[in-house]
Order: C-alpha cells, then sequence, then structure tokens
C-alpha cells in the first residue's frame, strides 16, 4: 500500500483549494491537491457571471465600499450568515480581486466616455469617469445595491481557475489528479489525512498531512435537475458525516437558481438578467415588475425562483414537453453585446437548444445551483470537533450565505477564504508537528479495502446503485423543492430512509478492476443518501421560511426561534441524522430586518 | 369522441417518438485487467429528443454495461473533459447531439494521449507537462501591494488576452494535430496559443528572446507543418490559424536576429 506524506492535503483542485495550497506553499510548506479530474475542469470554471468585489470603479458602482456589499450579502442571507465572517469576506474581497489581476486574470476594464445600458428592458445612459478608465470594472447582479461584480466576460470561473493553476505549476503545488478521497484518516480527536482511490488504476493510498482540507465545492448532484457538474456529489460533506462527529451547518440551506435552460438545466448566467434581460411568461409579458416592483428580475435568487414557480402555478409557464418553463429574453442587449459579454451563453444556447438568443428566446425554469451548507467551520476555516481539519468554499459552511447566496458571492469566497484560511493553515502549520499511529492508518485503509472487497462480491447484496441514485434524486426534487411543506417533506424523509436501507444493500454488476466507475458510484452512494436525509430533516424541523428555505405551512421569517443554524451529525448505525443548533451569529452588526425584496413575514 | 388536436409541440414529440434506433460501436480496453483484448462493443439505443452523446452514455452506463469508462464534468461545453474521436473527429462529447449523427456512431479515445480505459485518457497529466514546460504564469519581477489601486490595463487588450484564454485544454486540437501524432515530444496548437496569451499580456516581462527559447523549435512553433486541422477542431473556435502564423513570423524573425547577433 502506497502512504505519501504532506504538510498540507487539499481534497479538491477548484478554486479554493487551490487557492489555500498556494498559500501554503508560498509559507514554504509541502502541500498536495487531490482532485477527480483535472483540475482545469473542476467547477469552479462553470461559473460565468462574476465575482462580487466593491471597487466602485465603474460609474454605477460609484460610492460602493465594504459596508455596502455587507449590507448586501446579510440581507440576501436572510440573516442567517455568520456577520463575522461576513465582515472578513467584504474586507479581503477587494484585495482578491486585485490578487488575481496581479496574478493575470484578463478582468475587463472601465472604458471612459457615454454609453448606453438596460435594466428591466428599458434603455439608460451612464458616463464612465476618465480618472478611473483602464481600471477594473463591474456589472449589475441580483440583489445588490451596486453594480459590484467583476468579470471577464461571461467566462469569470474559467480564467480564476485557469490563472489560480498557473499559480500553482507556477509554485510547484503538486496535483494528484484523478484521485478521489473516500475517507478520513482520524482517531476521534486528530485528522492525519485521507484515504484515497486512484481512479487511473483502482488502487488505494494513504495520504497522511499534518493539515487535511476539505474543498470539494457543492452537493448539487443528490437532486435530478441541477446545473452542478457530474462531479459534485459532496464527497467532501459525506466523508465529514462518515467521522460520526463532524456538523454539516445548514444542510437544508440549498439554492435553486432562476435561469437553468430546459431540458438540460445548463446554466445561463444571472449576467443577463444583470445586463438588462428580462423574464417573460406564456403571453410574452414580464411578470417580475409585478412581484418586485423594485428589484424587478433582479431580486435576489431565491426570492426570483420562487416567484418564477408561482407565476408557473398560475398556469402563466410555456408549455413543454418537458413541463411548463418561462422565457429569459435578451434580445434587445444586441448582437454585439451578447457576442462579447454573454459569449458561453450564445455558445449553450446555440449547441443545447439549437435557439439564436439575439433573435430568439431562452426556454428557463430554476434548477437545484449551490448548497450554502456545508462542512462547518469557524471563522479560521478549522471544522468542528476535528484536529487538524479545515473546510474552504461551497464545501463548507463558512457562513457568509446563510439561506441564499448572492450571485457574484460564491467566485468571490472561493478566492477569499482560500486566502484566509490558507493564511491560518500556515499560522497553524508554524511548528505544529503529529505523531501518527499507523494503527489507526491501517486500519482506516483496512476498512476501505473490505468495503470495495463486499462491493465486489455482493456480500451485502446485489442492490443496482444507478436505480438508487435515481430514486433518491426523484425523491428530492418532487419533495424538497422550491416549496416545502411538513407532508412532502415527512413522506420525503421516510422514502430516503427506506432507500438508505437498499443503498447498504448494493453489489456491483460488472467486476470493479481497475478505475471501474460503478465501484465509484457505489463507494459514495451511501453516503449521498445520508446527505439527502439531512437535507430533507433538517428542512422538516425548520418551521419558518427564511431565504431558499420556503415553508408553505410556516410562511413567516421566525427570527424569535429559528435565527440559527442547523448542525447535523451521523451516528454510526442511525438512520437520521442528530440535529443540534447554534446562533446564526455571534456578533450582530445588522440586526434582523426587512430584505426590501420578497415577500415580509416576519416574526421576531 | 371529437378528435383531439395535438399541438404544435406535442405533434413534434410524436414525429420523434417515431425515433431512431442508434448503434454505438464503442472501443474498449482496460489496462489494469490482465488478459484483456482491445476490441469494440456495440450497443443499441432508441434515440431521444434533444439526445446528447452525454445523455447516451450515461444511458449504456447505467442499463448495459456499468463497467464503461468516459469523462464527462460540466456537460456544458465549459470544461474540455469529454473530448473523444466521434466517427472520426476529435469534438467534445456532452455538446454533441445525435440529431447531427448517422444511425451508426463509432466512438474512440483521443490519440496522442495515455489510455486510462475505454474512451477515458490522462489529458491531466499532459497539460500539466506543457504549462511547466511553457512557464504557463505571469513572469514579472513586480511586487503586490493589494491595498493599492491596481495596475491599468486597456480594456481592448483585456478582451484580448480573453480571445485566447478561452481554451479549454479538451485536447481536440493535439489529436487531430499531424505532428503531434509522429512526435511525442510536439507541443501542440494549445501550448503554441497559450504562448501567445502571455506574449500579449503586458503584465509578462519575458522578452521575444525568452519566448523564443521555449517554442522556437521543432517541439515548438517550427514543427508545425500548417494543416491547420486544429483551427477546424477547436470547440471554443478559438483563432489557432492566425495565432499560430503570428507566432511563426515573429520567432522567425526572432531566430534571424539571433542569428545576426550570435555571428556579429
Amino acid at each position: 500500500m502506497d502512504t505519501i506524506f504532506t504538510d498540507l492535503l487539499s481534497i479538491g483542485a477548484g478554486l479554493a483549494g487551490e487557492r489555500v495550497a498556494v498559500e501554503a506553499a508560498s509559507a514554504g510548506f509541502k502541500a498536495i491537491c487531490l482532485s477527480i479530474v483535472p483540475p482545469r475542469r473542476s467547477h469552479s470554471s462553470a461559473a460565468q457571471g462574476g465575482m462580487q468585489a466593491s471597487l466602485g470603479n465603474c460609474i454605477k458602482g460609484d460610492g460602493d465600499n465594504p459596508d455596502v456589499h455587507f449590507l448586501d450579502t446579510v440581507k440576501g442571507s436572510d440573516w442567517g450568515c455568520d456577520q463575522e465572517v461576513a465582515r472578513l469576506f467584504v474586507d479581503t474581497a477587494p484585495k482578491a480581486v486585485r490578487e488575481m489581476a496581479f496574478w493575470g486574470v484578463p478582468w475587463n476594464r472601465v472604458v471612459a466616455g457615454k454609453s448606453t445600458y438596460y435594466k428591466g428592458g428599458k434603455k439608460y445612459k451612464k458616463e464612465e469617469l476618465k480618472e478611473k478608465e483602464h481600471l477594473i470594472t463591474a456589472r449589475d447582479f441580483g440583489g445588490t445595491a451596486k453594480w459590484r461584480t467583476c468579470y471577464t466576460s461571461d467566462g469569470t470561473g474559467h480564467t480564476l481557475l485557469y490563472t489560480m493553476d498557473n499559480k500553482v505549476v507556477e509554485l510547484g503545488v503538486v496535483v494528484h489528479d484523478r484521485m478521489e478521497a473516500i475517507a478520513l484518516i482520524h482517531d476521534g480527536e486528530t485528522c492525519f489525512g485521507a484515504v484515497a482511490r486512484c481512479l487511473k488504476t483502482g488502487k488505494l493510498i494513504a495520504y497522511l498531512a499534518k493539515v487535511t482540507l476539505i474543498a470539494t465545492g457543492g452537493y448539487g448532484k443528490i437532486y435530478r435537475e441541477s446545473t452542478n457538474a457530474v462531479i459534485n456529489d459532496g464527497t467532501g460533506a459525506i466523508i465529514a458525516l462518515d467521522t460520526g462527529i463532524v456538523p454539516i451547518g445548514n444542510p437544508e440551506a440549498v439554492q435553486f437558481h432562476p435561469t437553468g435552460i430546459v431540458p438540460t438545466n445548463i446554466l445561463v448566467t444571472e449576467g443577463c438578467r444583470g445586463d438588462g434581460g428580462t423574464l417573460l411568461d406564456v403571453n410574452n409579458k414580464r411578470f417580475m415588475p409585478e412581484y418586485e416592483p423594485e428589484k424587478e428580475e433582479l431580486a435576489s435568487r431565491d426570492v426570483v425562483s420562487r416567484w418564477m414557480t408561482h407565476h408557473i402555478r398560475k398556469g402563466l409557464g410555456v408549455k413543454s414537453p418537458y413541463g411548463d418553463h418561462l422565457w429569459l429574453d435578451i434580445r434587445h442587449l444586441g448582437a454585439k453585446h451578447i457576442k462579447t459579454k454573454l459569449r458561453e451563453v450564445e455558445e449553450i444556447c446555440n449547441n443545447f437548444l439549437g435557439v439564436d438568443p439575439i433573435t430568439q428566446l431562452i426556454p428557463v425554469r430554476p434548477a437545484q445551483h449551490y448548497s450554502m451548507g456545508g462542512v462547518r467551520t469557524n471563522k479560521d476555516g478549522a471544522v468542528y470537533n476535528l484536529n487538524g481539519l479545515f473546510a474552504a468554499g461551497e464545501a463548507s459552511c463558512w457562513d457568509m450565505h446563510g439561506f441564499n447566496r448572492l450571485g457574484g458571492n460564491s467566485l468571490a469566497e472561493t478566492v477569499v477564504a482560500g486566502k484566509i484560511v490558507g493564511e491560518k493553515i500556515a499560522e497553524f502549520l508554524q511548528g505544529y508537528e503529529v505523531s501518527f499511529n499507523t494503527s489507526v492508518v491501517s486500519d482506516a485503509l483496512k476498512r476501505q479495502q473490505e468495503r470495495i472487497n463486499d462491493l465486489i462480491s455482493g456480500k451485502n447484496g446485489k442492490e443496482n446503485v444507478y436505480e438508487i441514485l435515481k430514486e433518491m434524486q426523484d425523491e428530492l426534487m418532487d419533495r424538497v423543492g422550491i416549496f416545502k411543506n411538513s407532508t412532502d417533506l415527512q413522506k420525503a424523509v421516510d422514502n430516503l430512509q427506506e432507500i438508505y436501507v437498499k443503498s447498504t444493500k448494493v453489489g456491483l454488476k460488472s467486476n470493479g478492476i481497475g478505475a471501474n466507475p460503478e465501484l465509484g458510484m457505489a463507494l459514495k452512494i451511501q453516503g449521498m443518501v445520508k446527505l439527502a436525509i439531512c437535507v430533507s430533516y433538517a428542512a422538516l424541523q425548520r418551521t419558518e421560511s427564511r431565504g431558499c428555505h420556503a415553508r408553505e405551512d410556516y410562511d413567516a421569517r421566525n427570527d424569535r426561534d429559528w435565527l440559527n443554524r442547523t448542525l447535523a451529525t451521523w451516528q454510526e448505525g442511525s438512520i437520521l441524522p442528530t440535529l443540534n443548533y447554534e446562533p446564526a451569529t455571534n456578533i450582530m452588526e445588522l440586526p434582523p430586518g426587512d430584505r426590501g425584496y420578497g415577500a415580509s413575514k416576519i416574526i421576531s | 369522441m371529437a378528435p383531439v388536436k395535438l399541438s404544435a409541440d406535442m405533434e413534434k414529440l410524436q414525429e420523434k417518438s417515431m425515433a431512431r434506433n442508434l448503434k454505438f460501436n464503442i472501443f474498449r480496453f482496460n489496462p489494469q485487467e490482465r488478459d484483456y483484448k482491445p476490441h469494440t462493443d456495440t450497443f443499441f439505443l432508441e434515440e431521444t429528443d434533444s439526445m446528447t452523446l452525454y445523455i447516451a452514455l450515461t444511458k449504456i452506463r447505467a442499463e448495459h454495461d456499468s463497467s464503461l469508462q468516459f469523462d464527462f464534468c460540466c456537460r456544458a461545453g465549459i470544461c474540455g473533459a469529454c473530448a473523444m474521436m466521434i466517427n472520426g473527429r476529435p469534438d467534445l462529447a456532452c455538446k454533441t447531439l445525435t440529431e447531427e449523427l448517422p444511425d451508426e456512431i463509432t466512438l474512440m479515445p483521443l490519440p496522442v494521449f495515455k489510455l486510462i480505459g475505454d474512451l477515458s485518457v490522462d489529458t491531466g497529466t499532459w497539460f500539466r507537462g506543457i504549462n511547466e514546460k511553457v512557464g504557463s504564469w505571469i513572469h514579472t519581477t513586480k511586487k503586490l501591494n493589494p491595498d493599492e489601486e491596481e495596475e491599468k490595463m486597456d480594456n481592448a487588450t483585456a478582451e484580448e488576452i480573453y480571445e485566447l484564454e478561452r481554451c479549454i485544454e479538451c485536447g481536440c486540437c493535439v489529436a487531430s494535430c499531424g505532428t503531434a501524432n509522429m512526435r511525442p515530444d510536439f507541443m501542440g496548437a494549445t501550448a503554441l496559443n497559450r504562448i501567445a496569451r502571455f506574449m500579449l499580456d503586458p503584465r509578462d516581462e519575458r522578452t521575444e528572446h525568452e519566448y523564443f527559447e521555449v517554442v522556437g523549435t521543432d517541439e515548438g512553433i517550427f514543427g508545425c507543418m500548417g494543416l491547420l486541422a486544429c483551427e477546424d477542431v477547436c470547440p471554443k473556435d478559438l483563432p489557432l490559424q492566425d495565432q499560430l502564423g503570428i507566432l511563426r513570423r515573429k520567432m522567425g524573425w526572432s531566430a534571424i536576429k539571433h542569428l545576426f547577433k550570435f555571428k556579429s
């Protein structure tokens, strides 16, 4: 059995994982990133629209500063976020965006002089200042008071990730790609690294590390209709839950993005609406101004997704063989704008829909998009209850997003948290020594090898892993969607528990030799179903509506009883998680109030 | 009972329901399995509306052969994971609609890259090597002060850089390249495009001569035979022909200058 030693082991090589590794390597530590795909294919690359940072360079961002960004972020979270973390985040975001510019991101820049822009289908004039010319510019995004989203066309995630991986190459940070962590190595107090399965050969490898970082992204693939990449199956949350002691924060905080295309659920960026695109119904009529007179199409994502669903339920959706949908209209932005600022959108529409967005409408409806919840950490990124374990990015619940993330705040979180947590890890590593108990390591390896042997031999049963996957995804989609109620949630929990029992009886149909994909899926299906139960059960218990968590039977935000964060752990042998709660925030810089958009029923 | 009038969408659906039966010939090899002989497996699938090769292959794996290896990630044509030979031509499988293909579809792994199994190849190791070789990062002696205003850049320059930055390292240009198929040390259009990207970037302090040291060889720009399949197959429509031409001209001049300096 191969054993590899390192100072920092980052499980994941997307933006957050690589940013942490860059920080550790710059401080002189040895860093290894594991990635299930070549690092530049990580899902960070798919983020299109941009990254929020309050530079205030463009005229529509004039007067912006971290305080305004803070207000937007806390309101966006529906007061579910940790305000100390949100403050740390907004103060660091401008530095992070400049750092990325210095490392090579070709941010779009301010062009001085008069120009026009669209808001809600109407044309307006603006004039950019000469003294700000050639500084980093920004576009409008949902739920923000200023134009704050810095961008490179609609390939912002791509340019950030390529620039970050360039830095990784420059610093000689080692990336073991096609290497999937399947369990953490720990003794109940300290984390010593992870057991990983090589996705080229199928071999197991023990990675021993002083610090282990979970940076595996979100868990959208537990849902059937998700904008997420096929790799976003929640590995990080799963191996954390498997410890029995590490909590998942707010698993029920799952975001639906308003504009997934129908039928493939590929995302078209919020930049479409930010740049002035509108939403239309079956009568080609705009409906958002009627629901949200102030923010219109640019209310926060949870709010827009709900109104879209509401409008479809009123019978005003467009009928299609794939169910009802609405239209996104960007035609009025013109060919030049679409071909320079929204080119991915144009390509996606051409390739997957046969639609030309310059002349035609784009069929859209909300699809699962983002996990605000994740492995709970403190403000330094240190995971609860296990020494030497950290988390960052979407995989974590650092918790600047609370119950709704603003567009442009996820890319920003990856590089900002990566920077902050990376610095904290470098501090932690200074003079830190750990002794590895070899019996803990060999036990962990033995346990994983046994799991693999049992799956191949069919010792526990012959259940089909792909059928279980589909059953779980259908359950979440049908009963734990945009609007929730106790009847459906209870049913989902009951059904998922049955599915969980089945998932313990999976046996392979194929022989499992080498980089066998069925074995890869079989190794995580139990964990995915556990995660699905955490999402449903925590949603059932939370008897209020906050951000993306919308209960038809409890439609008010209840600050009296629920201004808190769910902490879900999973005891071995159980079929339900244990839920505990902690205050949403210890520092209350902005007391709970009205968001300024969305229905505002508040119990205080 | 009165006949039900079908909506246009439903009619379209009904038309589609008289679906084609697609025949997939898929290359199989598992290097980890002893005595496994490379061969082709045949699968049949009924075509559905808007079916892509992502949908088709996922279905084949879930319903016919769970050991089938292939790579998908973003399934939106953004990440470059799923390049393969589709009826003899390299392209991204996720954005290839079956309706654009004949009834018989032959899928092979990309050449040049090391095979992992079936349709899956190791692009990660190859591209990391290339990125190290060309020094794919901003070379600068400056130090950053993140509290100061960022260095200015003309928006047109930023957009020109982005145009070349759009490469997704899918490997299609490498798989289609005559030189790369004959010579394992050839960098391919993707690497030359990357160099062109940094040459455009005012933040990179490398001189023309330093770039010449990297690509002014037969492994680099002078290995290109000018067949230009790279541009034809690039799924992101990168202007590879132009970039190769510009680079060849610049490096040619650089070589002459270098020669002149050397002799004098």
